[in-house]
């Protein structure tokens, strides 16, 4: 029994967070919200390079052959400095779910996005990334940009994805007459999809605490009335229930790294949506008019966390899906 | 980083499993604020005692088993996993027993934990006064020097288990001239001395949790003082610190308590109320595993000689509000039923205590707020 995150993972998270942060990822997240993608393509290069794609692969494929409580410690620090880019879609997903030469590209740095529809109905950044995946009738499939739409967050360039013309990459013949997983992927992606959920449910934390950090720093700076804001109860209140939230949301991640079952990781992303969009919600309004900018920098995390909130499976969904399982389970 | 049990370990857990299984009462005892439910109550931590389950992280010599963290928090999981009845001797295992053993002296030790731990002599709190609560610092109850001792004067209340209890403690003035957290000193006295008088208060279930003390000129014998005189804020904030934080509220008593709601959930035919209450027993139980692996983060910090400070207070909050919220589900499931006496009203009208005792939710805001966040702290009166 340690259920703590050892040194190694700790300095991972470190190093990747002091990368991150040297690299002015707001400017790349706005540059790539507006199309300029360079910025961007150059922040996923280093963040590759670091072996974040890497984690969830065998080290006989080249992989790093990580947990995933390593896969978590990553999301959270990409989730702190709002890094554009499909990660969850392709360090977490497609690094699980593809083998052979497809799962080679990603740990060498290919920028790949898929969808699931109807759960995950758009690719994030399809028309940017190098390669593009759908899984239609549970199974995967190369995909081609069908037609694009525009996301709440603007950093997230979302698209809708078809088959490509002989895209099936399985062979195997669905049977029809097994109903379909509430997944919406066959059995097979199942370990891939909680590996995005996890790895979604970890990038809303990092957000989050995000907010909170600002927020606090903020607060303080921030006189009215004669005294700092943050000296007000009404606002300490608030922000302590934004700690408190974060506090309970970050056990249920990575007892889910530690244990990634689809129970585990759908109570890790209710609990993480719940309290990410208190910390959003909080931290806009200790912010005052000024959080209600584009130019401010909350604003990313804001929009992000609103995003995130509804990706890889609604709060309802997994409020369904836990539920089901726990009834069945006794 | 896991969640895995060591093998001497899930030993223990079988074997505390087993106990419970067999000796946990079928029917629920009456309740402890009752006269004949305080005697079951106290009947069966006899029973506890006597297989060395009353209290199980004490040393040996006193009734324990010396158990690890771990241990205690399995034994806590398994014990309401079982069903088994609230712990009346709560108070004195839990708030007064660490006092004791880290500022006690040889004889207090052997004078006080042995009854405490089989459950003879049950204690009662004295901490809170008419006019000193959140601000508990303000207090005015006076502890004047005598030869050989200390005479008592003044007025405590919302003292859980007093009504029945045998043994108070708490804090009071000794030094007139100092203020605030100076000057209190913290006393151990017997509830029927000379000069104390108890007044049972009805709580909101018509039972007497609680009772207010009187105290007129009475002698405690310098023996009877826990620590240093002078210093009893300091020795009373180890407590306040394991009342809020790991030792009141274990993990086992929430996560059973949603597993119940689940088997009430599986139970309701009632389409409307299913479709409406679903997110919150869903939501009642992510939050109850939250505080159960919460709580291993804990004891792995405590076992690498971490302490608890202010985290505490975010503890406190936490469980207090699930408790509630997962109680208020279980009433809107119940439907037109909700009202009609029954465990789920009596665990509801425990729960509406807890964002009160032990610290209001709101002091546990400043507290996080302050310590954890660095915001600046309250401007004091």
């Amino acid at each position: 029994m340690r259920f703590e995150l050892t040194s190694d993972q700790r300095d991972f998270m470190s190093t990747l967070d002091g990368l991150i942060a040297s690299s002015d990822p707001v400017a790349v997240n706005r540059a790539w919200s507006v199309g300029q993608t360079e910025p961007g393509f150059d922040l996923w290069k280093r963040i590759a390079d670091m072996g974040v794609p890497a984690l969830l692969v065998p080290e006989s494929e080249g992989g790093l052959d990580a947990s995933p409580v390593e896969l978590a410690c990553a999301f959270e620090v990409l989730g702190r400095h709002a890094v554009p880019g499909p990660w969850i879609e392709s360090a977490a997903f497609l690094a699980v779910a593809l083998d052979g030469k497809d799962r080679q590209e990603i740990v060498e740095g290919t920028m790949a996005s898929l969808a699931v529809p109807p759960l995950v109905p758009y690719a994030v950044d399809a028309a940017e990334a190098q390669r593009r995946y759908v899984v239609v009738d549970g199974r995967l499939h190369r995909g081609e940009v069908k037609d694009v739409v525009t996301s709440i967050d603007a950093s997230r360039r979302l698209a809708r994805v078809e088959p490509a013309p002989d895209g099936l990459m399985s062979a195997r013949v669905h049977d029809d007459r097994a109903p379909m997983p509430k997944t919406g992927v066959e059995r097979p992606l199942e370990g891939a999809f909680v590996m995005a959920v996890l790895a979604t449910s970890a990038e809303l934390l990092g957000a989050a605490e995000r907010v909170l950090d600002d927020s606090v720093t903020y607060v303080q700076q921030r006189t009215q009335f004669g005294r700092s804001i943050g000296s007000y109860q009404a606002i300490k209140h608030q922000l302590a229930d934004v700690r408190i939230a974060l506090d309970f949301a970050r056990p249920l991640v990575y007892g889910a790294a530690v244990d990634p079952t689809l129970r585990a990781v759908s109570a890790a992303k209710i609990q993480c949506a719940e309290a990410a969009h208190l910390a959003a919600r909080v931290g806009l309004q200790v912010h005052g008019a000024i959080g209600y900018t584009a130019e401010y920098d909350l604003s990313r995390w804001l929009l992000r966390i609103r995003a995130l909130i509804s990706a890889w499976g609604t709060p309802a969904y997994h409020r369904e899906t836990l539920l089901a399982e726990l009834l069945d389970s006794r | 980083m896991n969640l895995d049990l060591s093998p001497e370990e899930e030993a223990f857990r079988d074997e505390a499993r087993a106990w419970l299984s067999a000796n946990v009462p079928r029917e629920p005892l009456p309740s402890m604020d009752t006269a004949d439910g305080f005697e079951a109550h106290q009947a069966w931590e006899r029973k506890l005692a006597d297989a060395r389950y009353s209290v199980v992280s004490w040393p040996e010599e006193f009734g324990g088993r010396e158990a690890s963290l771990v241990e205690w928090v399995i034994f806590e999981e398994e014990y309401y996993r079982a069903g088994a009845p609230g712990r009346v001797s709560q108070n004195g295992i839990f708030l007064l027993a660490p006092i004791i053993f880290d500022h006690g002296t040889d004889d207090q030790q052997r004078r006080w934990l042995p009854s405490m731990a089989t459950g003879e002599t049950i204690w009662a709190q004295a901490w809170s006064e008419p006019e000193a609560g959140s601000d508990l610092a303000s207090l005015r109850s006076t502890a004047r020097r005598v030869v050989g001792g200390w005479r008592l004067n003044g007025q405590k209340t919302w003292s859980s288990r007093a009504a029945y209890a045998h043994m108070g403690f708490g804090l009071f003035r000794s030094d007139p001239e100092a203020e605030r957290h100076r000057g209190l000193t913290y006393f151990c006295f017997p509830l029927d001395a000379d000069g104390v008088t108890v007044r049972p208060i009805a709580q909101l279930d018509g039972e007497a949790g609680f009772a207010e003390i009187f105290f007129d000129d009475v002698f405690v014998p310098d023996e009877d003082v826990l620590g240093e005189p002078g210093d009893g804020w300091r020795v009373a904030m180890s407590t306040a610190g394991n009342e809020r934080g790991l030792s009141l509220r274990s993990p086992g008593r929430f996560c059973a308590a949603a597993d119940r709601l689940l088997d009430l959930y599986s139970t309701v035919l009632e389409p409307v109320e299913r479709t409406a209450k679903s997110a919150d027993v869903v939501d009642a139980w992510v939050r109850a595993e939250a505080y159960r692996l919460y709580t291993w983060g804990t004891v792995t910090r405590l076992a690498d000689g971490g302490d608890m400070g202010a985290a505490g207070s975010v503890n406190k909050v936490w469980w207090s509000e699930l408790d509630v919220a997962l109680h208020e589900t279980a009433l809107d499931l119940l439907g037109p039923d909700a009202e009609v006496e029954s465990p789920w009203t009596d665990g509801y009208l425990f729960s509406l205590s807890g964002p009160i005792y032990a610290g209001t939710n709101e002091i546990q805001r400043n507290i996080v707020a302050e310590r954890i966040l660095g915001l600046p702290r309250e401007p004091r009166g």
